[in-house]
């Protein structure tokens, strides 16, 4: 348990991030730094996202799987590390 | 989940194989043919079968189904929640969560996501992945592109008695509207039906002009204040000069008094840079240049005669045609004759006779454009007759650069406000042509054809990438140039200089010869009038010839009328001599 806290205090601290939000498989955000509204959206916008490209990578060469997700858009970057049940989601403003 | 089906069978029913064995052939059934089932049935000979030899096909219709497709926006909700936690609750959702977090699963895998992720933000940190290098390498050269210029929108006259679209003027801030003068410039073509009304339009908008102007009667000149944008100032056909405020209407907010307006339609109104931003000067034809300021319309702040005499003579007066004046040069300014001669003004002389300065000869017709280039003021362009010229302020014998003699007159031209050495003019036979002098001078570098009638103004935006065009019947067209005639290459600055003092150092050379081969002449003549001094006397001017001639004519006429006089007199005496002889003779009688 206090792992976890560190952990997730440690990837906080780092330059740039935003917020961090950790999901399980339904989609129900189980940690987060952001508040509620921004949460729940990440969290249902990436579910889907990472399930399509979960998806597609199976559908390429089944032995393939998705190990990580980088979205990166004019303001900031959205980086998710999936798992079979749970993502960790961060949103990160990259130097520049 | 597995389909499985279950059915059963009896053990003696299977296992058992099939056994094949071969058994000799049997007849069955002999049928004979029988002969008198023919007379049932008639030969048909011949037999008519048509063939076709050609691939055989067939038809077939497929309609697939239709594809309905919708856009939806999702609205997300929080779902996802197990079916006895309710979402609204917080309680509830705080306490499954801390059930989950609670979960051995949920740590370890939290702990080997993190640690991931970590590495991934440590490079971002680290190194901008994405960064562009080279990145001004990448701006391609638009220039290989041909020049081209397109067409975006014709605004037309809406009155039926078309008139021709004399002035252009831009709004000053984002040039979202455009000022268009109406006027017939033609003696006397104008009709009692002719509208006066000038309009302002909206470039988006060509259907109906935005705004009326209603002046007393035509203008031929249209200026939007480039200080405040609600005021307009525009020359009249009659010579008086109007001003308006379009927060005020239609009508004119005041106008010149006739008697101290010009007597010929103004030509050209120019706003001048002054602190009030109130002034602005006007010419005409009738030799007038006057300045105004719009708080007293009621007389000209300023008067200068045009006489190249320099006497302030109105009789010897040019036209002035079209005005020139540059915002960096306030105390100069420019006047384009109708006789076909630039006259350079200083405004600041204290004496009319000061005011003009110079004279560029050098065009045989009226110079309907004048305009310094906006990157050298002291060179300019003027467009009159059959040419466009170039000039170099130094030199006053003749032009620098100037185009072949076209076809058709030109009418209008401007240079462009981002390019130096790029200039446009439009011609009599409504064709525009855009000429890039870097590129080539011979000829126009694009050449196009607006319209069918002739094309009488032209004006450039600020921007230097849209241009209007005015037509004789009214057709004011809007045009879009191509990137390549808009945007500044790179040494052009340099190379336009160059190209420049090139020429004007020519032209220095050329007059210098020509005042030389001048003077040895003249030196030649001289040395040569003293030894002839005895031949002065042949030498007669025509006047002297004519009084001479005139002379002669006179003492032949009066030898004639002498002549006739003594022989009246001779025949006279004779007749009395015979009266007297037959006189006497009766007398003797």
């Amino acid at each position: 348990m206090a792992e976890v806290e560190e952990t997730l205090k440690r990837i906080q601290s780092q330059k740039g991030v935003q917020g961090i939000i950790v999901v399980n498989a339904e989609g129900i955000p189980i940690k987060t730094t952001l508040d509620n509204s921004t949460t729940v959206q990440y969290a249902a916008l990436i579910h889907q996202l990472v399930l399509k490209a979960r998806s597609t990578v199976r559908d390429m060469d089944p032995q393939n799987d998705l190990t990580f997700l980088r979205l990166r858009s004019k303001k900031n970057e959205i980086m998710v590390a999936p798992d079979k049940e749970y993502f960790l989601i961060v949103i990160q403003n990259p130097t520049d | 989940m597995e389909i499985v089906y279950v059915y059963t069978k009896k053990r003696s029913e299977f296992g058992r194989q099939c056994n094949f064995s071969d058994r000799p052939a049997e007849l069955h059934v002999d049928i004979l043919p029988d002969p008198s089932q023919m007379d049932n049935y008639i030969e048909r000979n011949p037999c008519d079968n048509p063939t076709q030899c050609a691939q055989e096909m067939s038809e077939h219709e497929v309609n697939t189904e239709r594809f309905q497709t919708e856009t939806r926006g999702i609205n997300h909700v929080e779902g996802g929640w197990p079916k006895d936690v309710n979402p609204q609750e917080m309680e509830q959702t705080i306490r499954y969560r801390k059930k989950v977090e609670k979960d051995e699963n949920y740590v370890n895998t939290v702990l080997q996501l993190g640690s991931l992720m970590e590495h991934c933000i440590k490079q971002n940190t680290a190194i901008d992945i994405y960064q562009q290098y080279f990145e001004e390498e990448e701006v391609s050269e638009g220039a290989e592109e041909q020049p081209s210029a397109k067409t975006i929108n014709v605004f037309r006259d809406p009155n039926e008695i078309k008139r021709t679209a004399t002035g252009l003027s831009w709004h000053p801030d984002g040039a979202k509207k455009l000022a268009v003068a109406y006027s017939s410039l033609e003696f006397q073509r104008a009709t009692k039906d002719m509208s006066f009304d000038s309009y302002i339009w909206d470039i988006e908008n060509p259907d109906k002009p935005e705004m009326t102007l209603k002046p007393v009667s035509p203008l031929v000149c249209l200026e939007y204040n480039p200080k405040d944008s609600h005021i307009l100032i525009g020359g009249c056909y009659n010579g008086q000069i109007a001003y308006w405020d379009t927060r005020k209407g239609s009508q004119p907010v005041e106008m010149s008094t006739i008697e101290h307006s010009h007597r010929d339609p103004v030509y050209k109104v120019i706003w001048l840079q002054s602190k009030t931003g109130t002034d602005y000067f006007s010419a005409s034809t009738d030799g007038h240049v006057l300045w105004w300021d719009i708080r007293k319309m009621s007389e000209p702040t300023e008067k200068l005669i045009l006489d190249p005499s320099k006497k302030g003579n109105l009789d010897n007066a040019l036209g002035a045609i079209s005005l020139e004046f540059e915002t960096t040069m306030p105390t100069k300014f420019m006047v384009g004759t109708e006789q076909g001669q630039v006259v350079s003004c200083n405004r600041k002389a204290k004496t009319p006779a000061e005011k003009i300065v110079c004279t560029y000869s050098g065009h045989h017709g009226p110079i309907y454009a004048l305009q310094r280039n906006p990157f050298f003021p002291k060179n300019f362009l003027t467009v009159a007759d059959w040419t466009a010229r170039i000039w170099s302020e130094e030199i006053k014998e003749s032009s620098i650069m100037w185009t072949k003699y076209h076809m058709a007159y030109l009418t209008d031209g401007c240079w462009s406000p981002v390019r130096p050495a790029v200039f446009f003019t439009t011609r009599m036979d409504g064709t525009l042509d855009v000429w890039d002098l870097l590129f080539k001078q011979n000829d126009p570098t694009l050449s196009l054809k607006v319209c069918d009638e002739s094309l009488y103004s032209l004006r450039l935006q600020d921007n230097g990438r849209f241009l209007v065009c005015g037509s004789q019947l009214g057709t004011t067209t809007l045009l879009e140039i191509s990137p390549g005639l808009c945007t500044l290459q790179r040494n052009e600055k340099a190379l336009a200089t160059a190209m420049f003092e090139r020429e004007t150092k020519r032209e220095k050379i050329l007059e210098a010869r020509h005042r030389e081969m001048r003077l040895k002449e003249r030196s030649r003549s001289e040395q040569g009038k003293e030894e002839e001094t005895k031949d002065v006397d042949t030498e007669e001017s025509s006047e002297d010839l004519v009084a001479r001639a005139e002379k002669e004519f006179f003492e032949v006429v009066e030898f004639e009328l002498k002549k006739r006089e003594r022989e009246e007199e001779k025949s006279q005496s004779k007749a009395d001599k015979e009266k007297e002889i037959s006189e006497e003779k009766e007398a003797e009688d």
